[in-house]
C-alpha cells in the first residue's frame, strides 16, 4: 500500500489515462444507449444534449489515446466498454433517468480529471477538504508531495499533458453546467 | 481515496488478520510510513471518533470507523477488479495500490458499473493475499 498521491511514473500515468478513456467511453455508450432507446420520444433539447454527449467523448478519447501511445501503452477498445455498459443497462433500470445519468457521467469525468491534475501537482482548481488527493489533503504531510510530482519526468511532454487534461476537464465542467441548466429548465 | 480512509482500511485489514487491535508498528509498515506519522494520524482518527487507541495494545476501529473502512475497502476492491477484469492487468494488486489515492469514491462508483462484484463484497476480500478471494487470479492477464 502506498500513501503517495503523486503520479510519478509512465506506467501509473498511462493507467490513469486509460481509466480516463474508459470514463469517456461510458459517457459515449450511455448517450448512445439513451438515444437508441427513446429516439422517437426524446425532447429536442435532450436529443441535442445527447448528441453532443456522444460526440465530445470521441474527441477526448483521441487526445487521451495520443498521450497513451506516447507512453508506449495501449488504449481501451470502445466496443468492450460499450458491451459492459449495455449489460449494465439490461440488468439494472436504476440508470433510466436520462439527464441524471448524463449528469453523473459528466460529473465523474470532471472529478477524475481534476483529481488527476492535482496528483500531477497542478492545483489550480481543487475542492479543498473534500478528500481530493494531493496537496490539498487535509491530513497532509504524507504523500502530498507537490514538488516531487511537479518534477516527475514522463515520456510525454508535461506541458502538453497538463494542457490537454485541463481542456478536457473544463469541457466536462461545461457539460455538467449544460445538463444542470437543462434539468432546471425542465423542473 | 484520502489519507484517513487509507489508514482506516489498513487498520481494518490488520485487525482482521490479528483478530484484535492493530499495533502502530503494523499500521506504519502496511502504509510504508514512519511510526511517528502513523501515531499522528491515529490520533486524528481518534479525535474524529473513528478509532480508539490504547498505548500498549494498539488501535481499534469504532463502529463509525468500521463503516468508513469498509467503504474504502469496497472502493479498493472495485479498483482491483476493474484493473483485473476490464483492463486485464496482471499485476493488478501492485497497480491498485499505486492508484488508489488518485481514484475517489465518485469514480470508483462509476467504474463499479463495469464489473461483476459479489454481494458479499468487501467481506470476500482476503487480507493475506491483498485481493478479493473470488477474483479468478488465473484468468487475469491471460489474454
Amino acid at each position: 500500500m502506498s500513501l503517495s498521491h503523486a503520479v510519478t511514473s509512465d506506467r501509473q500515468l498511462a493507467r490513469l489515462l486509460q481509466i480516463g478513456v474508459v470514463l469517456e467511453e461510458m459517457v459515449e455508450a450511455s448517450a448512445a444507449h439513451h438515444t437508441a432507446e427513446r429516439e422517437q420520444d426524446l425532447d429536442p433539447e435532450v436529443a441535442a444534449l445527447l448528441q453532443e454527449a456522444a460526440a465530445e467523448p470521441e474527441r477526448h478519447r483521441e487526445r487521451l489515446a495520443a498521450l497513451i501511445d506516447e507512453l508506449d501503452a495501449d488504449s481501451v477498445a470502445y466496443e468492450e466498454v460499450e458491451a459492459l455498459v449495455e449489460a449494465q443497462y439490461a440488468a439494472d433500470d436504476a440508470f433510466d433517468d436520462v439527464l441524471y445519468d448524463q449528469l453523473c457521467n459528466e460529473e465523474t469525468a470532471y472529478k477524475f480529471y481534476d483529481d488527476l491534475l492535482t496528483a500531477l501537482g497542478v492545483d489550480d482548481q481543487t475542492d479543498g477538504d473534500s478528500g481530493v488527493p494531493g496537496a490539498t489533503d487535509s491530513d497532509g504531510g504524507v504523500g502530498a508531495a507537490t514538488d516531487d510530482v511537479a518534477d516527475a519526468a514522463f515520456s510525454v511532454d508535461r506541458d502538453r499533458l497538463v494542457e490537454t487534461l485541463r481542456e478536457i476537464r473544463d469541457e466536462e465542467a461545461a457539460g455538467v453546467e449544460d445538463v444542470t441548466d437543462l434539468m432546471e429548465r425542465r423542473a | 481515496m484520502n489519507t484517513a480512509d487509507q489508514y482506516l482500511k489498513a487498520i481494518y485489514l490488520i485487525q482482521q488478520v490479528e483478530d484484535g487491535p492493530a499495533s502502530t508498528g503494523d499500521v506504519a509498515d502496511a502504509l510504508e510510513v514512519s511510526p511517528a506519522s502513523a501515531n499522528e494520524m491515529i490520533g486524528k482518527l481518534e479525535t474524529r471518533g473513528l478509532a480508539d487507541h490504547e498505548k500498549y495494545t494498539g488501535v481499534d476501529l469504532t463502529e463509525d470507523g468500521i463503516v468508513r473502512a469498509r467503504e474504502a475497502l469496497t472502493n479498493y476492491c472495485i479498483i482491483e477488479r476493474f484493473l483485473a477484469n476490464v483492463l486485464d492487468v496482471e499485476e493488478f494488486r501492485v497497480e491498485a495500490r499505486s492508484l488508489e489515492a488518485v481514484i475517489d469514491d465518485t469514480v470508483a462508483e462509476r467504474l463499479d458499473r463495469l464489473i461483476d462484484r459479489a454481494e458479499e463484497c468487501p467481506d470476500c476480500f482476503d487480507a493475506e493475499t491483498d485481493a478479493c478471494a473470488l477474483l479468478d487470479l488465473e484468468e487475469v492477464g491471460a489474454d
